[in-house]
């Protein structure tokens, strides 16, 4: 940072290593990992922090299935919307996340809110899902869907039975990325919207980089998109148990 | 929406604060960024272009070399950046570790799925022709996977670029994330002015890269390059950071 300018975020330096008793040694010394510190606080910042992360994730990953799964079905019927459609995701996806937040944050009804970092959140998920699911529903053998269409059934009926069902291991795949992605990208959140696991790392840089903090937050963060990762490759198992039964 | 004007007149100034003292330019940490970025993006190719070529090249460590992409994908930037600072300190080393740390597993990823899903007759005329293993490598595999070797560099590079920006949150300055991280001294118009600059970054980086790969795939495989499917292959999509 520049000498001449005054420190932005976070103000002055309080340091918040608690009270001068033995137990607080840690602390002072700013020790890499101090568990005193660690179950302190566990009730009052981290938790907190770790669901607000999740519910960050969630609604994101959510609006942007929704979103993409449904631009998706239309390029599966129209082909000429994929391209303008990839352009688009392509070119958010390749903004880099701080400069996302910060660019949304002066459009009107933006600012320094949830629906920033939401927005900028979802934007992230459109290209992998969108692409994932098309891929999916694409790579369904046309000799499938003249079998399901000889049998008697609507287009409808064929996308919602065959199609889809044959596609999801694709989606769930694209929904993976898109979810280990926006729980990587919910900490820069942090900078527009005052939650998540992002609070707690910059809280700790600003606090003359409190070790203790910085590590349970970012380990925290890494387990969660690990943790969430091997939900979702469990949830494909359970949805396509014919792809087990082949293996078999 | 004049937040918007402001920042590009802000841009116009290179950086500079209107009444303010004299900043580091726009061009300066532009530069910067460009600079870091660049001896990450060197250090990560040493280390992962080998180990990813040879493992494709030998057939073995697929576990190794696909599971690496679907961890590193689960590691936020920001909590590797936290946690080299807690164990490092402050400083470019502690920015230059995290970076490679993010930068080498997609780079393996792809060059080991790049030389491995090679048309084995291909490789096996090669050998016919008395190739040796090196040769085989050199001529035949590496050419052959330029474009899915390229897409695990710029996916890294990418990632590098903005998790340079990112690295300011953590105390690291010298770079364009300075600006966003200083809202009080830049106001709303510096902090946007940079974001559009580092946006602009990572779209040029993107593109010089695409024209690099253009440059390094053979003629022969330009033309078909249009029919495959794009990005069908690649098994480590590009992630944003």
């Amino acid at each position: 940072m520049n000498p001449q300018l005054p420190i932005a975020a976070g103000g002055p330096v309080i340091p918040s290593f608690g009270g001068s008793g033995k137990a607080y040694a840690c602390e002072r010394a700013n020790g890499l990992f101090c568990w005193h510190w660690f179950s302190q606080n566990w009730g009052s910042v981290l938790w907190p922090a770790l669901r607000q992360h999740v519910v960050l994730t969630l609604i994101a990953v959510a609006a942007g299935f929704a979103i993409s799964t449904a631009l998706a079905l239309i390029a599966h019927r129209h082909r000429w919307v994929e391209r303008p459609v990839t352009a688009v995701t392509a070119i958010l996806y390749t903004i880099p996340s701080l400069a996302m937040f910060e660019l949304l944050e002066p459009i009107p009804g933006f600012g320094l809110s949830r629906t920033t970092a939401e927005v900028a959140l979802v934007s992230y998920t459109l290209l992998i899902m969108f692409r994932n699911t098309l891929t999916g529903l694409r790579g369904v053998p046309a000799e499938v869907r003249d079998a399901a269409a000889g049998m008697g059934m609507s287009p409808r009926q064929i996308l919602v039975r065959v199609e889809l069902p044959l596609a999801l291991p694709a989606i769930v795949a694209g929904l993976r990325i898109a979810t280990v992605t926006v729980i990587a990208l919910a900490t820069i959140a942090a900078l527009v919207d005052d939650s998540g696991l992002g609070v707690p790392i910059l809280t700790a840089i600003n606090n003359d980089v409190f070790k203790t903090e910085l590590i349970s937050a970012g380990l925290l963060a890494v387990l969660l998109a690990l943790f969430a990762d091997g939900l979702l490759v469990l949830l494909n198992r359970y949805l396509t148990p014919w792809s087990r039964a082949r293996l078999a | 929406m004049n937040d918007f004007v402001q920042a590009f007149q802000f841009i116009g100034r290179d950086g500079q604060i209107l009444g303010g003292p004299p900043v580091p330019t726009l061009v300066h940490l532009s530069l910067e960024t460009l600079k870091i970025a660049g001896i990450a993006m060197v250090i990560s190719l040493l280390i992962a272009i080998p180990i990813g070529l040879w493992l494709g090249h030998i057939h073995r460590g697929s576990f190794v070399a696909i599971n690496l992409g679907n961890v590193w994908r689960a590691l936020p930037s920001l909590a590797v950046l936290a946690i080299g600072v807690a164990i490092l300190g402050l400083g470019l080393d502690n920015v230059l570790l995290a970076l490679v740390v993010l930068a080498v597993p997609p780079i393996i990823t792809n060059a080991y799925v790049a030389v491995d899903q090679i048309d084995p007759e291909l490789v096996d005329a090669a050998r016919g022709m008395g190739m040796t293993g090196w040769q085989i490598l050199r001529k035949v595999e590496l050419p052959l996977g330029v474009p899915l070797v390229m897409a695990g560099v710029r996916t890294a590079a990418l990632f590098v670029v903005s998790t340079t920006t990112i690295s300011a949150l953590t105390g690291y300055s010298g770079t364009l994330g300075d600006i966003i991280n200083n809202e009080t001294s830049y106001h709303l118009s510096g902090v946007l002015g940079a974001a559009i600059c580092i946006a602009a970054l990572a779209l040029l980086v993107e593109a010089l890269l695409a024209g690099v790969q253009r440059a390094m795939t053979p003629r022969g495989l330009r033309v078909t390059r249009a029919a495959a499917p794009e990005g069908s292959l690649a098994p480590a999509v590009a992630e944003p950071a």
